[in-house]
């Protein structure tokens, strides 16, 4: 597993500047979070690393790899996935189209073996149909692996959203904001699943999230932005110590 | 017919050797992972159960000891049962709902020293009880999801090491596992069955393995299956009918079993499956019907005016079917086009196209419910019976399904009313007793009969009709039994009826106080015009009160006997109510206390002369505050009652 180093990222638009000089490393193996208030630049940071958004200046290096101009297919070819906050899947496919689609990065044969659909082609998509339906073991969707995404509640969508990035075996997976608008319940389900991703499936996680409560208790390490700035960092007990922070995120009493 | 009577000299474990000497190739078990329908032959069955035997046999597992099984059914539920059984240890169901705290007790109580868990959730409900189990030294687990943090701890045992601990055994000393399960009688204890108790005691009801062999044999001696028929486990494990199918009729016919993915996927499994019969609570039954109802309302019009057409043809058809009688030519050419053209293409959705046989038990069955199945064509039936008797002494036979009773005994079950009006049995499916509990077995078993506690009767037609608890049965001023709860359930089939009290004890007539529906008589009310304000409005409406009427009247017509007649009834001005002590928690009447409370209509309801009279309501709002309003009750007395 490789590391992911960001270098004095600054990301700007005309004057604003939504991330200046940020650095920040994120070790391979561990739940690391980065939290901030609205506007504060996480959504950004995500976009630079995966692609979307090319940095103004620094550095993103992934092991080797130097993303800074990285297309995001090439970014994903290189194991890194995302789960987006605003659930990005197809709604009038059903969970396992969407799934099967995700993984078309993965499908090896060409348009005359899909023509035919024989041989090749068919011996692929069941391979890769059997890496999906580990997918949906491991994120419990069986009961709505024929349902249509759109008609799926709030929930169990984001957590196809979820899933759609697991099915491409993911070394690196960029989580934005997993438990927005979820009730306590599906809150619970979704922390034991990234637990899991993290320990079973061995992936390195970053987190995105509002919710301190969770992010305290399941990450290894916490860098805080506020403004594009990156104003604190450390272990969740170091974090919650930072007078910054605590001005910043939670406020002051 | 094949005579199976010799499989009654076999042990469960002896049943499956015989059962793969026979059928070895053939699909046993199926069971749905990852997408896909995976298939266990019974050698392969077999061959994993004697892994397991052989490995918990090496462990230091011995005869009497006691296993735990807990989880959702997978086939190592049954690879573990029956493992055990082999090596003449018992197995015991624990409901996967269980809270930790009842684990606890119930494994102290049974003295279970090694558990078998499907996954996690329930490894660590046994985690956090493990310092109150201290006997229990194995806990094996199947998903090892979730269970990294457990492998250093040798409390735990992954069942794949377990059946390579078993496969090493057998390479070493091939004849061990027959020279075991050789070892064992079919009067052996091989199960620990956990009975509904409501006392809050548990018991465990000790079976043997002819309790549940003979079970498989007699139920097939009545409807008989074929070796290719399907059958779906969605029942609780630690259910009684779920081990009768497993380890009785199963093994008896060569059936195969089939596992859903998970419990919320059972119902689209059920689809795929289509099995050729089921059991289950009515509760499914209900479910399945409004899976139905709303299917036919989504559809187009075309479909709704074809079903709600044929639907009126088909319940015509199903009476006739029920009771065995002759059906017109022309309405059973009618019956036969509906099934063609709706009932069949309808049933196939839902997956009951293949079903031969449904059956319901533990509980009451609206008689409308069960004209609805045989009008769509599938043929539910009622069976009668509990844990102790391995699940079945009496069930209904094809062409003879009377909505109000459960049928006639099962063949080799003897059955006979006490002079108190209990129904007690005789069979070799009775178990031998509870575990530790010397005088429950005693009164369980007294005379010799399997007390069942219901009250009961047979009618004329030879079928039993059960009425209630024992305990809860009332008797007449002439000294003639009757049931509250039997009738109470009689008037609440009626959709306008609610809630119902019948009083009577010791008294010369059956009477009712009755809640509507505020809902349903709302909305007939509206639909006729019919203005109100509250539900005291409404409840004392006299329009109101002729459509109640009407369904005591419906009642009394169906009544079995005179006495079960209600002669006098009055609606009452509120709903009965959990927070005004009316209810119990479950939602149960609580007889006595409505009865103290309403004293004053009580006294009115046998008082025959009055018609109308006033009361007073005493109302407690939610915020605290009381208040007393007048209310004006009619009391209604049903003409032609004795």
């Amino acid at each position: 597993m490789e590391k992911l180093a960001i270098s004095d990222v600054t990301l700007s638009f005309g004057g604003l500047m939504a991330l200046s000089d940020v650095s920040l490393d994120v070790q391979p193996g561990l739940i690391t979070s980065v939290i901030g208030p609205n506007g504060a630049g996480k959504t950004s940071l995500l976009n630079c690393i995966s692609g979307f958004y090319h940095p103004t200046s620094g550095d993103i290096y992934y092991g080797d790899h130097k993303l800074n101009k990285a297309s995001p297919h090439r970014v994903s070819s290189l194991g890194i996935a995302r789960a987006f906050q605003n659930i990005e899947l197809f709604g009038g496919m059903t969970v396992l189209d969407n799934l099967m689609l995700a993984r078309h990065q993965k499908l090896r044969y060409s348009l005359l073996h899909a023509m035919v659909y024989f041989g090749k082609a068919s011996g692929e998509e069941s391979k890769n149909r059997r890496y999906v339906e580990e997918v949906i073991d491991f994120m419990e969707l069986e009961p709505y692996r024929k349902h249509t995404v759109g008609n799926l509640s709030y929930g169990i969508q984001k957590r196809v959203e979820v899933a759609r990035a697991l099915t491409l075996a993911p070394h690196l997976l960029l989580l934005d904001e997993p438990m927005a608008g979820m009730n306590i319940e599906e809150k619970e389900d979704m922390v034991r699943f990234i637990i899991d991703i993290q320990k079973e499936r061995e992936a390195t996680v970053v987190l995105v999230e509002h919710d301190l409560g969770v992010v305290m208790d399941i990450s290894d390490y916490i860098y805080v932005l506020d403004f594009g700035v990156l104003i604190g960092s450390g272990t969740p007990e170091e974090v919650v110590k930072i007078p910054q922070v605590v001005e910043a995120y939670i406020g002051e009493d | 017919m094949e005579d199976k009577s010799q499989l009654l000299n076999f042990t469960i474990p002896q049943l499956l050797r015989w059962r793969v000497k026979e059928t070895g190739e053939k699909v046993a078990l199926r069971e749905k992972d990852f997408g896909y329908w995976n298939n266990y032959t019974w050698n392969d069955f077999y061959d994993r159960v004697r892994k397991i035997a052989l490995g918990l046999d090496d462990l230091g597992l011995k005869k009497g000891d006691k296993l735990a099984l807990i989880g959702d059914n997978i086939p190592e539920m049954l690879f573990m049962a029956i493992g055990m059984q082999s090596i003449g240890a018992i197995s015991a169901g624990i409901y996967q709902t269980s809270l930790p705290d009842e684990i606890a007790e119930l494994i102290n109580y049974m003295d279970v020293t090694a558990v078998f868990c499907n996954d996690q959730e329930q490894v660590d409900k046994l985690v956090e009880v493990r310092d109150r189990i201290p006997q229990v030294k194995l806990v094996i687990y199947e998903d090892p999801r979730g269970m990294r943090s457990y492998r250093s701890d040798d409390w735990f045992l992954f069942i794949e090491d377990l059946y390579r601990t078993g496969e090493k055994v057998q390479q070493r000393d091939p004849e061990r596992y027959d020279q075991l399960i050789d070892m064992g009688n079919p009067d052996d204890v091989c199960h620990f069955c956990l009975t509904s108790g409501t006392t809050g005691l548990p018991k465990a009801s000790m079976m043997t393995h002819r309790n549940y062999i003979n079970m498989g044999i007699q139920i097939t001696k009545v409807d008989k299956l074929e070796k290719t028929d399907e059958y779906l486990s969605f029942l609780p494990f630690a259910w009684i009918g779920e081990q009768m199918n497993s380890f009785g009729v199963a093994m008896a016919t060569g059936i195969t079993i089939n596992f859903p993915e998970s419990v919320e996927t059972s119902m689209e499994d059920l689809r795929e499956i289509g099995p050729h019969f089921m059991f289950g609570a009515p509760r499914i039954y209900e479910t399945i019907r409004s899976q139905i109802w709303l299917k036919i309302d989504e559809s187009y019009w075309i479909n709704r005016w074809f079903y709600e057409k044929f639907i009126k043809i088909g319940e015509k058809a199903a009476r006739y079917r029920m009771s065995g009688e002759q059906m017109p030519a022309s309405l059973r050419f009618m019956a036969w086009l509906g099934k063609i053209l709706v009932f069949d293409p309808l049933i196939n959705q839902i997956g009951l196209r293949r079903l031969r046989r449904a059956y319901t038990g533990g509980a009451a069955l609206g008689p409308e419910l069960f004209t609805f199945y045989q009008a769509i064509g599938v043929n539910l039936k009622q069976i009668y019976g509990q844990t102790e008797i391995t699940g079945i002494a009496y069930m209904h036979r094809d062409g003879d399904v009377r909505p109000d009773t459960v049928g006639k005994p099962l063949p080799a079950t003897e059955c006979e009313i006490s002079e108190e009006g209990e129904i007690l049995s005789r069979s070799p499916s009775a178990c031998v007793g509870y575990y530790k509990r010397d005088e429950q077995t005693e009164e369980l078993l007294e005379g010799g009969w399997l007390h069942s506690g219901d009250a009961g009767y047979i009618d004329e037609n030879g079928h039993l009709v059960v009425i209630d608890r024992v305990s809860d049965v009332m008797h007449n001023s002439k000294g003639e039994m009757f049931s509250p709860m039997f009738l109470e359930n009689k008037l609440k089939f009626s959709p306008y009826i609610k809630e119902a009290v019948i009083f009577g004890d010791k008294r010369e007539f059956v009477s009712a106080l009755i809640n509507i529906d505020p809902i349903v008589v709302g909305k007939w009310a509206e639909d006729r015009g019919i203005s109100f304000t509250t539900y005291m409005d409404l409840s004392g409406k006299s329009e109101v009160v002729e459509l109640i009427k009407g369904a005591v009247l419906d009642v009394n017509e169906r009544a079995e006997k005179d006495h079960f007649k209600i002669k006098r009834f009055a609606v009452l001005y509120k709903l009965l109510d959990m927070d005004d002590g009316e209810l119990t928690k479950t939602g149960k009447i609580r007889r006595k206390f409505v009865m103290e409370k309403y004293k004053d209509l009580y006294d009115t309801l046998y008082d025959e002369g009055v018609s109308r009279k006033k009361v007073e309501a005493f109302i407690q709002y939610q915020d605290g505050q009381s208040t007393t309003v007048e209310a004006e009750m009619s009391f209604y007395t049903m003409e032609g009652v004795a």
